[in-house]
């Protein structure tokens, strides 16, 4: 990436963006207070809403639904409308805003190719969905332990259906959040955004409506790592590995995730939650030993490849840097279903040299023009620390979008320490902690996997 | 203007729940803040089969401790038993004094370092309470390591990094 390129992000900010972001903020402050009683400022920002999407297909349902909210008499129907009004906005929001990433790195994308499919009734879904209409009754304030207490069921349903680990992921992750957060009122600040985005969110995810899903392809061809995005909450992990595909029929190169995670608990985080992920072996190998990886006919869809371990076969050594450098600029990536699109799942790979690190490793600047570097994004579970990012001059990372600006995060840096050339990656530890302090540290603090798996075998089957 | 004003009002991501820190779970496998109390599951130090169920309601300070059958816990007398102390100081080490403070509502005062401090700073009774609700807690909670690994997206996981590196 280019100075005139942080140059063009920072310029460019799409037209209508404030505004729309103004009227969900109006939303998320509705839902602090909950939609049992709304008042006179809620009313409105609720109608600025319906505003938003007037002359839109969901225009009508979301007037008829701020009128019956204001009233008193909110139907799960009507929150439906309402979460669908709020992600359009922000669906759109994420389309100007990589669109303007895009267009300043010069990626070409292709588009999104629908086809449908009717998705069957579920009660786990609908125990969600009574169990979202609750919350939004009581709004962030009002929420108490009973409430909480009561997510037990729809989440329990939710995670013996494979097609709603979706949901039952989010509901699990927002309830222990919303837990923490006991009693709401005393909190020192209250995450508006994040807790209507995860609301709405689930509220979508709960629906029985006709689900689209995107036609499936089957992919051959060599993987070459870029680095790996680590998501995690109390009881999941989830290791986002992206990656440039050359296909063998010798098509362009594309862009590609390749996604492995588990269910873990809270007490099992660090370096450990590479082990929960020991059935993808030749994926974490590559990852840990920066290879490349012969993939055959694996299933793919929207730019995220469906891992079959089986189907791949670990090969040379593959720098990601020079991965970077050499096809980063020419691979095509792909549009995200439209249900997925919010600001928050923009994370397009970049490689950033040459620049200087300020504020604590909190921002860089490249000729001049400075972007912020997400450190709150750096993993429990690899070696990449600020000191190191601090020390760096060159950056393989994500840029990012959250509260009106751009961020890096970084995967991986080139550094110098102690006079001496040093590279780390996120995924340096996918197959064993190499660096002896922490793994020694490791150690002492046991084997929190063991321990829980002799408990089950003890306890669990009685 | 509104009483939400504040950096967080419209981050989408925050960590808003510090991740948990590392602690040995040999002796309390199980510990948390949920459904108005600390509560958790204790192994015996002498049978490798029983384990003791503790809790501490939040606001009351009730507590109760007793073997996952309801047979109470001889270590009750008039005070917290050792488990209800090793409960407490699992906890602190898992959450940070602070947030159980925070739950239980009490206040840590200066210089509250560990959970048998913060315990003998509450005006707690001992009150009896069913075993069975926190015991299928628990049993729920290790059923999540049964759960196969998956190669299915979870796009909503990027509300999520993990984060915390050198901690
Ligand atoms: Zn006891």
């Amino acid at each position: 990436m280019l100075g005139t390129q942080l140059a063009q992000l920072r310029d460019g900010t799409p037209t209508g963006l404030t505004d729309a972001d103004d009227v969900v903020a109006g939303f998320d402050d509705a839902l602090l207070r909950g939609f049992a009683r709304v008042g006179e400022q809620d009313a409105a920002a609720l109608t600025a809403l319906a505003d938003a999407v007037v002359g839109t297909p969901l225009g009508e349902r979301v007037a008829e639904a701020v009128g019956k909210v204001t009233a008193g008499s909110v139907g799960q129907e009507h929150l439906a409308a309402l979460a669908g009004a709020r992600s359009a906005l922000l669906g759109a929001a994420h389309d100007a805003l990589l669109d303007q990433l895009d267009t300043a790195l010069g990626r070409h994308r292709a588009p999104w190719t629908p086809t449908g499919a009717a998705g069957d009734p579920s009660p786990a879904r609908a125990a969600a969905r009574s169990w979202l209409h609750e919350t939004a009754l009581a709004g962030w304030r009002g929420i108490d332990h009973e409430l909480l207490s009561a997510v037990g069921t729809p989440v329990e349903a939710a995670l013996a259906e494979p097609q709603s680990r979706r949901l039952a992921v989010l509901l699990d992750g927002f309830a222990a959040e919303l837990r923490a957060g006991l009693p709401v009122a005393t909190m020192a600040q209250v995450p508006v955004r994040r807790w209507a985005d995860l609301w709405s969110r689930a509220v979508l995810l709960a629906q029985d409506g006709p689900a689209p899903v995107p036609a499936i392809e089957r992919v051959t061809g060599r993987l070459l790592p870029l680095g790996v995005d680590v998501h995690e909450h109390e009881t999941a992990v989830q290791v986002q590995l992206h990656a440039i595909l050359e296909p063998a029929d010798g098509t362009p190169p594309r862009l590609v995730r390749v996604t492995v995670g588990a269910a873990k608990v809270a007490t099992i985080g660090g370096p450990a939650v590479w082990r929960l992920l020991s059935a993808y072996p030749a994926l974490l190998t590559a990852i840990a030993q920066r290879r490349a990886l012969t993939v055959t006919d694996l299933p793919a869809q929207d730019g995220d490849l469906h891992w079959v371990d089986g189907q791949a076969q670990v090969g040379e050594p593959a720098d990601p840097f020079a991965t970077a450098r050499v096809l980063l600029g020419t691979a095509t990536a792909t549009a995200l279903p439209p249900l997925d699109r919010h600001p928050v799942a923009i994370a397009e790979p970049v490689l950033l040299e040459g620049y200087t690190v300020h504020d604590d490793a909190a921002a860089i600047d490249l000729d001049g023009h400075r972007l912020a570097v997400a450190l709150d994004r750096l993993p429990a579970g690899g070696p990449l620390t600020p000191a190191l990012v601090a020390a760096s001059s060159t950056c393989l990372g994500l840029i990012r979008w959250d509260d009106g600006r751009w961020l890096l995060q970084p995967l991986a840096v080139q550094a110098t320490v102690k006079r001496r050339p040093v590279e780390a990656h996120n995924g340096d530890w996918a197959d064993g902690v190499t660096d002896p302090k922490v793994a020694k540290a490791e150690s002492r603090a046991g084997d929190a996997v063991a321990v829980l798996r002799e408990r089950a075998g003890r306890l669990l089957r009685r | 203007m509104t009483d939400t004003d504040g950096a967080a009002r419209r981050r989408s991501v925050l960590a808003v729940v510090p991740p948990a820190r590392p602690r040995k779970l040999a002796k309390v496998p199980f510990v948390e803040l949920a459904d108005g109390r600390l509560q958790g599951v204790v192994s015996s130090g002498s049978d490798i089969e029983r384990v003791y169920v503790s809790s501490v309601t939040a606001g009351s300070h009730a507590y109760h401790c007793s073997t996952n059958n309801n047979r109470p816990c001889g270590g009750l007398r008039g005070a917290p038993c050792k488990h209800l102390e090793s409960l407490a100081d699992e906890a602190v080490l898992q959450y940070g004094v602070d947030r159980v403070a925070r739950y239980l509502r009490v206040d840590a005062g200066e210089g509250t370092q560990t959970g048998v401090e913060l315990l003998s700073r509450l005006d707690a009774r001992h009150e009896p309470t069913s075993a069975a609700v926190v015991f299928s807690r628990f049993l729920r909670h290790l059923a999540y390591l049964e759960l196969p690994a998956s190669t299915t997206v979870l796009p909503e996981l990027h509300w999520f990094p993990s984060t915390g590196a050198g901690r």
